[in-house]
């Protein structure tokens, strides 16, 4: 029983500081771009305009339930329940530190890979209920994307799986302990972030949501805090994916002097911060580039990291 | 027409063409006019003989197409009889000319032929003449109202239309008007030329804009859509429309410059200057050395401050987030100088008949010198972030490409046509203002596409820093206005010294001045490309008709054009590579 609750009770705090820091880093984002952009960015509210993510999240609060008429209802609301949950349900088998993935289960990489795909079906459904031309377009350009980014960084990872010879992610890291599967796995690291930028839908792979051509993308007539799950849903995918690379690429917890947690934040914030640099200095793509560039140049690349690596193994 | 090639730098010497175009218009008239443009009358039944006549004599370009209300015009010397006269203005690159045709129309019987299948862009403002004056035009296409709502009534630049909303009872929305609006807003892909299926597909219809982030202002285009692929781009224009023409029956010649400062907004200034030099050539007034270096220095900071938006805003609409900021940053610096130099920012509306409104500061030379010392970098690190980047070029190179030929069949000008390969620029082949001093290049690309045409205006932005170096190091001495009577307001410090001067001062201040009838129509080469104002004075205080011919209005009329076959980004690219403003469309 007391098992139970201690599960419980990590369940419930890591819940809230997922929650706290996909909220947090809305508002890093805004005063980092502030800053390679010549701005300020949020910093009227609270110290460094830290309160800001309450403001927003007040307001976002504040405003009225609305679903449009034309829209249909019970999977319009579902859409972003499905696109928060997945993501925080990923989380579970993240080892934050050693002992500390919430479940450690030993097809932890599987099981990230399921509920990634599963946060397709919250674009899919979004935007097709939305009933909107423009969700429709989005919806039906990250639908594509994703599942064709989800096949190379399904190979890309098999390379690590092949090296550290487990699905677990507390295994991988431990195997890392001689020397970080950056350098063996260099191909493999740059695939599978190429490939989390596109399951986050950020910048440069944003397509989703174009601003400049589909104005929201799939969730042009989400608002209120069915729009705030959806946003909160991607930056916590931006947190997953930077703490997968910390996990699978760059030894996870192991690190001297610094206790296992902080070299486990450090290590994420770095990537996080990456992914926000990404937003501030590139343009976006055209939608059949992206779809070329994956299928004809990462895709084989991910094959042929999976067989230098078999065969280097045998 | 398939290699167009430009004209040697000097004007064709004015030996008249009309001789040979009287073969094929027997009935043609001449007609003297202020701006020396050869002008011309001619029956109506002669009107496509001519026209194509001229075609075939290198007239590329219809470079206007608009119409007078005549029937309260009192100085008409030497012209034909008419209520309505629709005027053409041809131009001809290849031979560095321009020709005026115009047809006298009675008000019985309002009807032209179409030249649609002359020039292309004859479309658009053959509507734009049915829209303002009810004037048909036989065998067009699809005439329709383009910049007033469908379901208004009358023609607003009749001289019997009203101008004022307080002219007329108040507007009121009952319930039976509101259903006819709705109504006429309901989108029939038929009334647009669109079909609903093909034999393989059901197509999607997409309404982008009047309200888009990417369509800068309120700017509508409908697409017919085969998945992401355009099928057809139609785009709908006038949610912008001030009645800008119209208005300029209605103020005093000086109190009219305000006004142009809100046609192409980002350019300030510089749309003061075609007007300010039309109502010159009228008047004939000699403007001072000191102040013609004035306005070119002052119109080149606009063009920068104007590329700096077009720069940030294409960055930015093909998915570039930074730029726009720096470029803006950098804008508002310049806005400073302006702010110091003129008193406003964006619209300070500081040119007069005559010269400028004030002498320049004490230290502008310093503001300036820092603005222009500290741009080339800038540039070259914006060239590096935007235009060397390799997502950014595989999105816009070879995409919604024109050739000369085309661009000059459709109406283009400015950026777009240079991007073409032709050196085509106004302030080179036809110096005004004193253009013909300043050392610059004109700058040209050779592939016509959207990255071209950004590349284009990102050199313009350093040669216009180049002429603006040499305003700054030669600046002439002496007067910033021109000693002329109809200058307004008038140099004061003599008013107090001769009885001529204080009344020509008090006329002008209160009346003011009064133009001498003529007609004279002026081009400059604005920020978005070629921009002219072609006034009437029937010898009052007021215009008795300010024509406005603007750059972007054929430019989007090439939209379609541009366009087919390629996908929404493709579009979003297209239009962020055009550079136009809504007001700069609509008027």
């Amino acid at each position: 029983m007391a098992e139970f609750a201690v599960i419980i009770f990590r369940a419930l705090a890591l819940l809230l500081a997922l929650v706290l820091s996909a909220a947090l880093l809305t508002w890093a984002e805004r005063r980092l771009l502030g800053l390679w952009q010549d701005r300020y960015g949020p910093n009227r509210v609270g110290p460094f305009g830290l309160l800001q993510v309450v403001a927003d999240m007040l307001k976002l609060l504040g405003k009225q339930e609305f679903v449009p008429p034309f829209a249909d209802k019970p999977v319009f609301i579902l859409a972003p329940a499905i696109a928060m949950s997945t993501m925080l349900l990923a989380f579970a088998v993240i080892p934050f530190a050693p002992g500390f993935p919430l479940a450690d289960l030993n097809l932890g990489l599987l099981f990230f890979l399921a509920m990634s795909s599963l946060a397709v079906y919250a674009i899919l459904l979004g935007g097709y209920a939305s009933n909107n031309k423009y969700a429709l377009l989005g919806s039906l350009r990250s639908a594509a994307q994703v599942l064709s980014y989800e096949v190379f960084m399904g190979l890309a990872l098999l390379g690590v799986v092949l090296q550290a010879g487990s699905f677990s992610l507390g295994q991988i890291v431990e195997a890392q302990r001689e020397l970080w599967f950056c350098i063996p796995q260099f191909l493999a690291m740059v695939l599978f972030f190429i490939a989390g930028i596109a399951e986050s839908h950020r910048l440069p792979f944003d397509l989703p949501e174009a601003e400049h051509e589909l104005t929201a993308g799939f969730h042009t007539e989400y608002s209120g805090m069915k729009f705030g799950m959806f946003f909160v849903g991607e930056y916590l995918g931006v947190i997953l994916i930077s703490s997968l690379m910390t996990t699978l690429f760059f030894g996870g917890w192991l690190g001297p002097v610094l206790p296992p947690w902080l070299w486990f934040l450090l290590k994420t914030l770095f990537f996080v911060l990456l992914f926000v640099l990404l937003r501030a200095a590139l343009p976006r793509p055209r939608y059949d580039q992206l779809m070329a560039f994956g299928w004809k140049c990462l895709l084989p690349l991910a094959l042929l990291n999976l067989t230098v690596t078999a065969l280097v193994l045998l | 027409m398939d290699t167009v090639r430009s004209s040697p730098e000097h004007v064709e010497s004015p030996h008249s063409s009309l001789e040979v175009l009287r073969s094929a218009a027997p009935g043609l008239v001449g007609q003297r006019t202020a701006d020396g443009i050869e002008t011309c009358w001619v029956p109506r039944d002669q009107l496509r003989a001519l026209l194509g006549a001229a075609q075939r004599q290198a007239f590329e370009m219809l470079f206007d197409l608009t119409a007078i209300d005549e029937r309260v015009r009192e100085h008409r010397q030497e012209q034909p009889a008419a209520d309505f006269s629709v005027v053409y203005q041809l131009l001809s690159v290849s031979r560095n000319r321009d020709l005026r045709v115009k047809v006298a129309l009675l008000e019985e019987d309002l009807t032209l032929p179409s030249i649609c299948d002359l020039w292309p862009n004859a479309n658009w403002y053959e509507c734009e003449v049915w829209d303002l004056f009810g004037i048909r035009f036989d065998g067009h296409p699809h005439l329709r109202r383009i910049l007033l709502p469908p379901t208004w009534e009358g023609h607003p630049l009749r001289k019997d239309h009203y101008a004022r909303a307080t002219e007329v009872d108040p507007f009121s929305l009952d319930a039976a008007r509101q259903d006819r609006e709705q109504e006429a807003l309901k989108f029939c892909p038929e009334d647009w030329g669109m079909q609903r299926q093909s034999d393989d597909s059901d197509f999607m219809f997409l309404n982008l804009g009047p309200n888009h982030p990417s369509v800068h202002g309120v700017f509508r285009v409908a697409l017919q859509l085969d998945g992401e692929e355009i099928v057809q781009a139609v785009p709908d224009i006038g949610y912008h429309h001030r009645g800008a023409e119209k208005m300029g029956e209605r103020q005093a010649w000086h109190s009219y410059i305000p006004y142009t400062d809100r046609i192409d907004y980002l350019g300030g200034v510089m749309n003061n200057l075609p007007y300010v030099l039309a109502v010159e050539k009228l008047a004939g007034i000699e403007v001072p050395a000191r102040a013609q270096c004035i306005r070119v220095m002052m119109s080149e900071l606009f063009r920068i401050a104007s590329h700096l938006v077009f720069y940030g805003t294409f960055a930015q609409d093909v998915g570039q987030m930074s730029p726009v900021f720096y470029m803006f940053a950098d804008r508002e610096r310049l806005f400073g100088i302006v702010e110091a130099i003129t008193g406003g920012r964006m619209h300070p509306a500081w040119f007069r008949i005559g010269g400028v409104a004030q002498d320049l500061p004490r230290g502008w030379e310093r503001m300036i010198r820092e603005f222009i010392d500290y741009l080339p970098a800038r540039l070259d690190e914006y060239d590096s972030m935007v235009l060397d980047n390799r997502t950014l070029k595989r999105r816009t190179r070879g995409i919604g490409v024109y050739s000369s030929a085309e661009g000059l069949a459709w109406g283009a000008s400015g950026p777009g046509l240079r991007a073409t390969g032709l050196d085509w620029d106004l302030r080179r082949k036809r110096p005004y203002s004193g253009y013909e001093q300043y050392d610059f290049e004109v700058v040209t690309a050779s592939g016509g596409d959207c990255y071209d045409r950004a590349w284009v205006r990102a050199e313009e932005i350093r040669q216009s820093l180049r002429i603006v170096r040499q305003c700054l190091d030669h600046m002439p001495a002496g007067d910033y206005k021109a000693r002329h009577p109809l200058t307004t307001p008038p140099p004061k410090d003599r008013t107090l010294e001769d009885i001529e001067t204080l009344i020509q001062h008090f006329v002008n201040s209160s009346w003011g001045p009064v133009i001498p009838p003529g007609e004279a129509a002026v081009a400059v080469e604005a920020t978005k490309g070629m921009n002219a104002y072609y006034l009437i004075s029937d010898g009052g205080t007021l215009s008795y008709r300010t024509r406005i011919r603007t750059p972007s209005f054929p430019h989007l009329q090439m939209i379609p054009l541009m366009s087919r076959g390629l996908f929404v980004s493709d579009l979003i690219a297209i239009i962020a590579s055009i550079d136009f403003v809504m007001a700069d469309v609509d008027r």
